[in-house]
């Protein structure tokens, strides 16, 4: 418990370093930011001036950082200056969507990677590591987008079995979520291929094969289970990735979700929407990776001390 | 290790069973072409686009979505544009794109790293606090982050990957520094009166090169599938200019009808990662066989937010 809590104190100038660079997003734009954003749309020098004072941009920098953070603490994102609704509300409206994407795609990172870095590792340079090989080092190559494109020219246009756009079914999502996580089930497999040989070379195994542990015992109880503790932690460094990949996705297939908003958004400039979404991303990575941290706390004790010590 | 005569080459950092053996060696001879080629490959494309295709990607004609075929061979767009010709011309803004922005973070990295390395504590906490603010941000995050507030085009995307990729190495290099410090030969240096700049340009950075080479090279992929992501977006070139990323979105939606159009950039762009990588991954166990650095960077790296552990940077949890 006192892990834990000494964890979640560990977070918080990060997540103040977090806020801060979204604060400062606003002032990173050249020249002054309300003329920028209304640059072409024939604002009146009012409107120009209006804009200004939603914006805070007439106080005083720190003035203006306090502000931000009071509203961010009462769960206010600031409104988007388009709509003139909360952007809170906006994120949040179309967060279940990508959160969807993102799970679906990592469940596809971990159904094929893991299983495929495991029969690879028990048999290295076998007939089966070869072409899981090649597999990997092509998963990784291949762009989410392209391959997005490859299978619903294959699936949906030529051989008619799913949808090409999203229409809310799981039909719909099988190929969004292959396509973004092949990537990452790619780097899986790399990642437990390795670790499994380095397992199968270790003391323990040669002891628990000594004592005549069955062969399948050895792999899931002992090689296995030594080899989820580097997986864990790198799903949790992917997450940002796959998060990040599951909006961009989603513009592809035209879902409704943060992805379309923010690129919209950033085409529109239209700051305070991005400015949450890098504080909502910001702060659900670094929540992750404490659940990972927890995780992986529970699966090996002793990283409870290192990682959170002193 | 039979084959420890004058070559450094060793096995790769996935690791081999088998001993160095034929295995390894035509691994190695491979990895030596696809360097030459990657290196051929991208010059080509970048200088001299000319020397493969004559015709103006540009330039729009009569035959309008036609498959390919010996006049077109990569068929061509809905305003008759040849897609080869994109397809050669389209690699500039990307390549540009990738190889400027990885240099700009390769040199801020290394310089925002040694500099934290050497620094005092204090300054040091500051500087490295913000390196973990900026990695706890997905590198396509903070790349749109600031195109949105630059604007769009191949300077931002430069600016963009540079930016991004910046903490990566400053992370990687900061370590390295720390390591180094109480090398003998640096503090040898220190005693005979050397100061910390002089120390840092003389004494550090050589020994840092091997490094900085493997990290920057083994950083392309990802800038290349930064950089394409970002123009798919439609934030690259303006429109009637060929490029890999906006032409395969402008593709997409003819898909059913002329699958041409977007694959051939797609595989360029496949290629190109593969090329990188495999180049990458050949330096690698040239120069440095331990290193799993290109793990690291291909995770985004960690956030780490507990005080750095008192623990030689060697044995941080392997990431990937």
């Amino acid at each position: 418990m006192t892990f834990v809590l000494r964890r979640l104190a560990s977070m918080v100038p990060v997540l103040i370093g977090i806020t801060l660079v979204a604060f400062l997003l606003i002032h990173l734009i050249p020249g002054d930011p309300a003329k920028v954003i209304l640059f072409g749309s024939n604002a009146t020098p009012e409107q120009i001036d209006q804009l200004r004072t939603q914006l805070r941009l007439d106080q005083p920098l720190w003035r203006q950082y306090l502000d931000f953070l009071g509203q961010l603490l009462h769960g206010d994102l600031g409104t988007s200056y388009l709509t003139q609704n909360s952007v809170a509300h906006e994120l949040f409206s179309r967060a279940p969507s990508t959160l969807v994407l993102t799970a679906s795609a990592l469940l596809v990172a971990i159904a094929v990677g893991v299983p495929l870095g495991l029969v690879a590792g028990t048999r290295p340079n076998s007939a089966f590591d070869k072409v899981a090989r090649a597999v990997s080092f092509l998963g990784v190559a291949v762009p989410y987008f392209f391959l997005a494109l490859v299978m619903v020219l294959l699936f949906s246009v030529n051989l008619g079995w799913l949808p090409a756009i999203d229409d809310g079914t799981v039909a719909g999502l099988v190929i969004p979520a292959v396509s973004l996580g092949w990537g990452y089930a790619a780097i899986l497999t790399r990642l437990v291929r390795g670790r499994i040989i380095d397992e199968y070379r270790s003391e323990y195994v040669k002891s628990a094969r000594a004592r005549g542990c069955p062969e399948w015992r050895v792999l899931l109880r002992h090689a296995l289970r030594n080899s989820s503790i580097p997986a864990i932690t790198t799903i949790g460094l992917q997450f940002g990735n796959i998060l990040t990949g599951a909006a961009i996705t989603e513009v592809i297939f035209g879902r409704a979700g943060l992805g379309s908003f923010l690129a919209t958004s950033i085409t529109n400039k239209n700051i305070p929407v991005v400015q949450g979404a890098v504080v909502v991303i910001g702060i659900g990575y670094v929540l992750i990776n404490l659940v990972v941290d927890v995780i992986v706390g529970a699966v090996d004790p002793r990283t409870r001390i290192a990682v959170g010590a002193s | 290790m039979t084959s420890t005569t004058t070559s450094t080459i060793a096995i790769g950092p996935v690791v081999v069973l088998d001993k160095p053996s034929a295995t390894t060696r035509a691994r190695s001879v491979l990895g030596r072409i696809a360097l030459a080629v990657t290196i051929v490959f991208f010059l080509v494309l970048l200088v001299a686009p000319g020397l493969l295709v004559h015709v103006d990607p540009i330039a729009t004609g009569d035959d309008i979505l036609a498959a390919p075929s010996a006049a077109h061979l990569f068929g061509t767009d809905q305003l008759g544009r040849d897609v080869f010709s994109r397809t050669i011309h389209g690699a500039h803004p990307v390549l540009l794109a990738s190889l400027l922005g990885v240099l700009l973070a390769t040199v801020a990295g290394v310089a925002l790293g040694i500099a934290a390395g050497v620094a005092p504590r204090w300054l040091n906490t500051v500087l490295m606090r913000a390196v973990d603010v900026l990695l706890a941000l997905p590198v396509l995050l903070i790349a749109l982050m600031l195109i949105a507030t630059a604007g769009s085009g191949v300077a931002s995307i430069v600016l963009a990957i540079g930016i991004a990729f910046t903490p990566g190495f400053a992370r990687i290099v900061e370590g390295s520094v720390r390591r180094l410090r109480s090398a003998e030969f640096v503090q040898a240096a220190y005693v005979f009166g050397s100061t910390r700049l002089r120390t840092s340009v003389r004494h550090l950075l050589p020994n840092l090169v091997t490094e900085v080479v493997v990290l920057g090279s083994s950083a392309i992929g990802w800038a290349v599938l930064t950089a394409t992501t970002l123009s798919f977006l439609g934030l690259g070139v303006l429109l009637p200019q060929p490029d890999w990323g906006s032409d395969l979105a402008a593709g997409a939606t003819n898909l059913s009808i002329a699958w041409w159009l977007s694959t051939f950039p797609g595989l360029a762009i496949t290629v190109t990662i593969l090329l990188a990588n495999f180049s990458g991954d050949y330096l690698m166990t040239l120069l440095d066989p331990r290193s799993k650095a290109r793990f690291r960077l291909f995770t985004g790296g960690r956030a780490r937010t507990g005080r750095r552990v008192k623990e030689p940077v060697d044995s941080e949890p392997e990431v990937a």
